[in-house]
């Protein structure tokens, strides 16, 4: 994706290295990293912290796309990699202050489905997608895909990470569920695809990261912690329990979501991403809750907790998005950092 | 690796299966067709379907989620048969 623009001192101070190589760069990296250090600890909260979420986002976009004109190299810098796991700590340290979890008693695959099912319906932030359905306007529509975008144009990507880290059972309900969201072999069904095809009918630009320097620090962590979760091996049960809370929260709002574009008069090319969902999650959350987190519990029980976090955390920060943009949209004002300019 | 099934066990592997989910719909992975009563294919977007038991779904005869609105409930299986 294109570099964007930096939002803070160690955004500023990462994106002049990055754009230069890194060759001999090992000092400059450890002032950054000491510079890192300083922002976690001063800050009020990483989750919302507009200048670490994004220096984050672009440090794991290393592993993903790249960023144009990035060297290639910087990928595994292991002084980038070291301010990576400062801003890591801090932001992993937060989501877990931010979650309550469930008791810590399910012993069979079964019963973990059941906790997580539970966690999902209990999920109790205020509902996007009613108001999506119901009163959305057709700009509200627009800056909803927008936040979206950052995750859904690499959908499925962060939790591809964990597969080489799981083994039998669940790592066989992982790859089931990821060839479904990579389209079964064609390309054209691809999620991420129809989620572009639902950006352009709606005269939005298509490219990834396009939308970076307009969303909001929360937006930012929400695909972040993904990233954190599938890139740390220790961090398996967590990306597990992550996909598995949202595979359990898509099937009903998705197809709320579809109604509310519909409400608008856009037609099935603009809705199939949503109705794809309403039917392929449906699926996924069976597979996920039993097969991929119960599995996972059964064949390693020290990763229960891990497995509730990843869920819990993935529910609490969508929570904070979804309040922070509706209570944006309720006065009247846009959610995003840079408004969309009228009628574009 | 311990999970990998011995040339025996693997005969006796179902190779098509339905998952009777507790509390949600019938999960069918393996090689089959949906088909109407007079055999005609219906339309089927993924390999592993899950079909609706609980009435209530509005993309009959797939699941759509809609058991855990309505408070669907099923005895496990598995348990009741014991």
């Amino acid at each position: 994706m294109k570099f964007p623009s930096a939002r803070g001192p160690v955004s500023i101070f990462l994106f002049d290295l990055l754009r230069a190589g890194p060759e001999g760069t090992a000092d400059q990296t450890y002032v950054l990293r000491t510079l890192a250090a300083r922002s976690v600890a001063s800050t009020e909260n990483v989750i919302n912290d507009e200048d670490l979420q994004l220096a984050m986002f672009c440090l794991y976009e290393l592993h993903y796309g790249g960023l144009a004109g990035a060297d290639e190299r910087w990928e595994w810098n292991p002084g980038l990699i070291a301010i990576r796991q400062e801003i890591e700590e801090g932001f992993e340290r937060a989501l877990r202050a931010a979650v309550e979890l469930p008791a810590l008693d399910a012993a069979d695959s079964d019963s973990v489905a059941s906790v997580l099912f539970g966690l999902a319906a209990a999920d109790n932030g205020p509902s996007m997608s009613r108001y999506v359905a119901k009163e959305a306007s057709l700009e509200q529509l627009r800056e909803f895909l927008i936040h979206k975008s950052i995750y859904q144009l690499k959908e499925a990507d962060p939790h591809t990470w964990a597969i080489p880290r799981l083994n039998g059972r669940p790592k066989a309900a992982m790859v089931e569920i990821q060839a479904d969201e990579y389209g079964g072999g064609r390309p054209q069904r691809m999620h991420s695809v129809l989620f572009a095809r639902t950006m352009r009918g709606l005269e939005l630009d298509d490219v990834y990261g396009e939308y970076v320097d307009a969303v909001p620090a929360l937006t930012l962590a929400s695909t972040n912690m993904m990233s954190m979760f599938g890139l740390n091996r220790r961090l398996r049960g967590a990306i597990v329990g992550h996909l598995a809370a949202y595979e359990m929260t898509s099937s009903q709002p998705n197809r709320l979501y579809g109604n509310g574009f519909r409400r608008h008069g856009f037609n099935e090319d603009v809705t199939w991403y949503f109705d794809e969902h309403v039917e392929a999650d449906a699926v996924h959350e069976q597979i996920a809750g039993r097969d991929l987190a119960g599995g996972l519990v059964e064949a390693e029980p020290a990763l229960l907790e891990d497995v509730y976090f990843g869920a819990a955390a993935a529910l609490a920060v969508d929570a904070l998005l979804s309040a922070q943009t509706m209570a944006a949209w309720k006065t009247g004002t846009s959610s995003l950092r840079i408004p969309l300019p009228a009628g574009a | 690796m311990s999970d990998e099934l011995s040339p025996l066990h693997r005969d006796r592997e179902p190779k098509d299966a339905i998952v009777v989910c507790p509390d949600g719909p019938l999960l069918v992975r393996g090689d089959f067709e949906i088909v109407s009563t007079t055999g005609e294919k219906l339309p089927r977007q993924r390999r592993t379907v899950a079909l609706c038991r609980c009435g209530a779904s509005g993309i009959k005869p797939y699941c759509d989620g809609t058991h855990k609105l309505i408070g669907f409930r099923t005895d496990f299986p598995d348990r009741k048969a014991t």
